[in-house]
């Protein structure tokens, strides 16, 4: 399991968090963001790399689990 | 617009309320047109003097889109309250210094209050009445031209996330700067048939959009397409803005890569652009000439690929 709290910053940060998450190879990974913009931007790379993603809403973040 | 504003009722309209362009155009004249358009954003850049010369020559960009001669413009801004007075003045100064290297006077404006700055301009300019631009007249077997390199949105998002330095981005923003003016009149003395320049939609979407109003496909070489500097070492890293994603989603569809085109190069040609390059296609023998006048004249331009039957756009 891989952690990514990507909480309070803006994109296009969340998306380089979690594309280094997914380099290292350790899945599944989740990704913390609280943004609609950053949920969709790391969920639309992780799917063009070849990830399964997986939503989930927590109050007003989001939690995303990805694996391969 | 179509069900407020009928088309028929507007004769001198020979771009507007049809199929989308850069700018409008209306017939003043025999021979003449007036091209107007406007363009207006947040800032993309630290120095408020770069950001005012990129929102100019941006929203110039459109008239020479068309292939028009800007000649007139007026300031559009939102600043707010807090903003320092000399601050304010710098956006307006770059703005005025690259309106005027364009030929163009700025002869006023509107200004209202708002959180966060934009800025940009109404620009105005004169077309032949029956030789102007549009993104539709592309033929088969064309040649596809750019003028500028491709990346700017990636850089802007490094510049935003701290991963490169004000000098790495230096290059970039003196090109976000640069005017579409060379590229536009070579364009026409060369008798493009069409063209656009590459904005927020990224080369491929603008590419999609010429290709469907034209009713032909697009085919780029990846290994001819310029990128700005450290544009393909970021997109390795996934730095890419937001649009990308959205750009990525509209028009991936009518997009076919070769196998070897890596994920991260397929989304560095769906790339945001701000300022960005025209592309315009010219016939083989005269793409020839073009090229040859643009070495000798020092003016940047690059051959990209060509226009195809296919009605998609291909990147080989």
């Amino acid at each position: 399991m891989n952690i990514v709290d990507a909480r309070g910053l803006s994109c296009p940060q969340p998306v380089i968090l979690a594309q280094k998450a997914i380099v290292k190879g350790e899945f599944p990974i989740e990704v913390y963001v609280d943004t609609v913009t950053s949920r969709e931007n790391v969920r639309r790379m992780a799917e063009k790399q070849g990830c399964k993603v997986e939503i989930v809403q927590q109050d007003d973040e989001f939690k995303l689990v990805l694996t391969r | 617009m179509q069900q407020i504003f009928s088309p028929a009722d507007y004769p001198d309209l020979l771009v507007g309320l049809g199929a989308p362009d850069d700018a409008a155009v209306w017939k003043v004249g025999e021979q003449r047109a007036l091209v107007v358009t406007t363009d207006f954003f947040t800032p993309i850049v630290d120095d408020p003097y770069d950001y005012g010369a990129i929102a100019a020559a941006n929203s110039l960009s459109d008239i020479y889109a068309m292939g028009a001669e800007p000649f007139l413009a007026l300031n559009v801004a939102a600043i707010p309250p807090q903003l320092p007075p000399e601050i304010i003045s710098e956006i307006f100064r770059g703005g005025a210094e690259k309106a005027k290297e364009a030929g163009v006077v700025i002869a006023g404006g509107h200004t209202v209050q708002d959180k966060e700055p934009k800025y940009g301009l109404v620009a105005l300019g004169f077309a032949h009445a029956d030789r102007f631009l549009t993104k539709s007249g592309m033929r088969t077997g064309d040649i596809l031209f750019l003028s500028k390199p491709i990346g700017s949105g990636v850089i802007t998002s490094a510049i935003k996330a701290d991963k490169i330095t004000h000098e790495e981005a230096i290059e970039t923003i003196a090109w976000m700067k640069r005017l579409n003016r060379d590229a536009s009149r070579l364009a026409m003395k060369y008798g493009a048939c069409a063209a656009t320049d590459i904005t927020g939609f990224s080369l491929l979407g603008h590419a999609w959009e010429m290709a469907s109003a034209s009713g032909v496909g697009l085919q780029f070489h990846y290994d001819a397409i310029p990128f700005y500097p450290h544009a393909e070492k970021l997109a390795l890293e996934w730095c890419f803005p937001g649009g990308g994603f959205d750009n990525a989603e509209h028009f991936g569809a009518y997009v076919k890569f070769a196998a070897e085109i890596s994920q991260e190069r397929q989304m560095l040609l769906f790339d945001p652009q701000t300022s960005g390059g025209l592309l315009f296609a010219l016939p083989v023998d005269k793409a020839i000439l073009c090229q040859q006048e643009a070495l000798l004249s020092g003016i940047p331009l690059w051959q990209v690929g060509k226009v195809t039957q296919s009605k998609l756009i291909e990147v080989v």
